[in-house]
């Protein structure tokens, strides 16, 4: 793993000159990784990039505020980092970003689905990456899985697996997957009727278990605390445990989100009980580069709801 | 028990207090006959409005939402409903993909002295609700469903 040599070397540099580094080690089972707080060559030594690195630490960001620290990035979580910057969330002089060519990450969702009758991810007790393939030790047997299969949805038409701002990048840049979003997540659920796509929320909602956890996992949900879905005045929710409460949570979240929504996925992949929460936010950011063209972590300037023009030329007002 | 029960959409109104609610007053002093399916919910400017409340509205078994604010350029706050405009357009956008149907939310732009404007707005709005019929109800939470069945009885 040259990458990963590389990319510790460059931490280890900045290491004197942050409080914190922050990154990806390896985590709970060999399938996954975890966000890892360096403060010493130790803790450096102990980073781990790569397939399974997949959590955004532009999550930790806001909480640092007021401290230097360094962050390992992929292209997404540049993203993430350059809409906080955008909203003044974060200083640019107190965050230092390593950026490194994302080669994609894993969806566990897909891993749990592709191993099916073979066993648990949790049974998983080694994991080799030979080229495209996955070499899985599970139950006393190796499983190869095509690694192309098992890589998260967002990575299928990333535009910037290069971090898009970086004081450091470490590696050659790739060439990303796609050239545009075309949205075709929603275009296959749009095939859907209103009638369907209601009834769809429904039975999805309906699993929902109120643990926040797509909340927590936000970079851009900065209020924590302060978090409108869970203050008594203004009672936005009640405690019930009905689909209408459920949805209207994921309606304040995507809302709160829009013109703001990196598209990290971070929600979706925090979801215990793998609701599609990352459409209502993927609709809200199509709507937003529609009308106002911008991309949320992308485009310099005003993020397009907090400003407004005299004449709107995109919006189309109704004449009666 | 309102006569018009079964006739009647529940039609939400969220009108600013400088232009839209003038302008629904105006309708009223001069008599200008309306549908009664709207209620209206007085607010200090387009701008103070937050998409949630549209979405409270409509999820809470609202058939329609009908926002009405000051012309552009003419807010009474200078800039509130430029703000709106932007907020509102995007959730009209978010509505399909919730599986509600865009035509149940509309905003525009009624001055106070627009009554005849006023009474053009809400036959229009009501008659596209209509259309659309009333709108599908998401259930309640299962233990306050029976709960409520449960006190049925003891309503009458």
């Amino acid at each position: 793993m040259g990458m990963q040599k590389e990319l510790q070397a460059a931490i280890k540099a900045i290491l004197p000159e942050v409080d914190c580094v922050i990154g990806w080690g390896s985590g709970p089972d060999p399938l996954h990784g975890a966000p890892l707080f360096m403060r010493s060559e130790d803790d450096a030594n102990r980073f781990a990039s790569g397939f399974f690195a997949v959590n955004n630490p532009a999550l930790f960001l806001p909480e640092y505020k007021g401290k230097k620290v360094a962050v390992v990035v992929k292209g997404c979580d540049a993203r993430s980092v350059g809409q906080l910057l955008s909203e003044g969330l974060i200083k640019r002089e107190e965050v230092s970003l390593i950026g490194f060519p994302c080669q994609g990450v894993v969806d566990h969702d897909k891993v749990a689905a592709a191993l099916g009758e073979k066993g648990e991810m949790g049974e998983v007790t080694a994991v080799l990456e030979e080229g495209d393939a996955l070499v899985l030790t599970l139950r006393g047997e190796t499983v190869r899985l095509n690694k192309a299969d098992v890589t998260a949805e967002k990575c299928m038409r990333c535009q910037y697996p290069n971090a898009h701002i970086a004081d450091t990048f470490v590696g050659e840049k790739r060439e990303p997957v796609a050239t545009a979003d075309d949205f075709a997540d929603l275009a296959v659920f749009e095939a859907m009727s209103l009638e369907e796509r209601q009834a769809f929320w429904e039975k999805e909602m309906s699993r929902c278990i109120r643990c926040y956890a797509c909340r927590n996992a936000c970079p851009l949900c900065v209020c924590r605390d302060h978090c409108v879905a869970t203050s008594r005045d203004p009672s936005w929710l009640t405690q019930a445990d009905s689909v209408k409460d459920k949805l209207f949570f994921q309606v304040i979240h995507a809302t709160h989100l829009a013109g703001r929504c990196t598209g990290c996925g971070e929600c979706q992949r925090a979801c215990p009980v793998g609701i599609p929460v990352l459409l209502l936010k993927r609709s809200l950011a199509r709507s937003v580069e529609k009308l106002f063209a911008y991309r949320a972590g992308i485009d310099e300037g005003t993020p397009p709801l907090l400003t407004f023009t005299l004449e709107e030329p995109t919006i189309k007002e109704r004449s009666w | 028990m309102s006569v018009l029960e079964g006739k009647e959409l529940r039609i939400v109104g969220f009108l600013c207090n400088w232009c839209s609610y003038g302008g629904a007053d105006t309708a009223g002093v001069g008599r200008f006959s309306q549908p009664t399916d709207l209620r209206i919910v007085r607010v200090p400017c387009s701008g103070r409005i937050n998409p949630l409340f549209i979405m409270k509205a409509l999820l809470s078994g609202a058939d329609g939402v009908l926002v009405s604010g000051c012309h552009p350029r003419d807010c009474h706050y200078a800039e509130g409903n430029y703000y709106a405009r932007r907020r509102l357009e995007v959730l009209k956008g978010l509505l399909p993909t919730l599986g509600i149907d865009p035509r149940r939310f509309e905003y525009t732009w009624v001055s106070a002295s627009e009554g005849q404007r006023w009474q053009h707005v809400v036959d229009t709005f009501t008659q596209q609700v209509h259309t659309l019929g009333p709108a599908k109800r998401l259930p309640d939470a299962p233990e306050l469903a029976a709960l409520a069945a449960r006190l049925e009885p003891l309503r009458n």
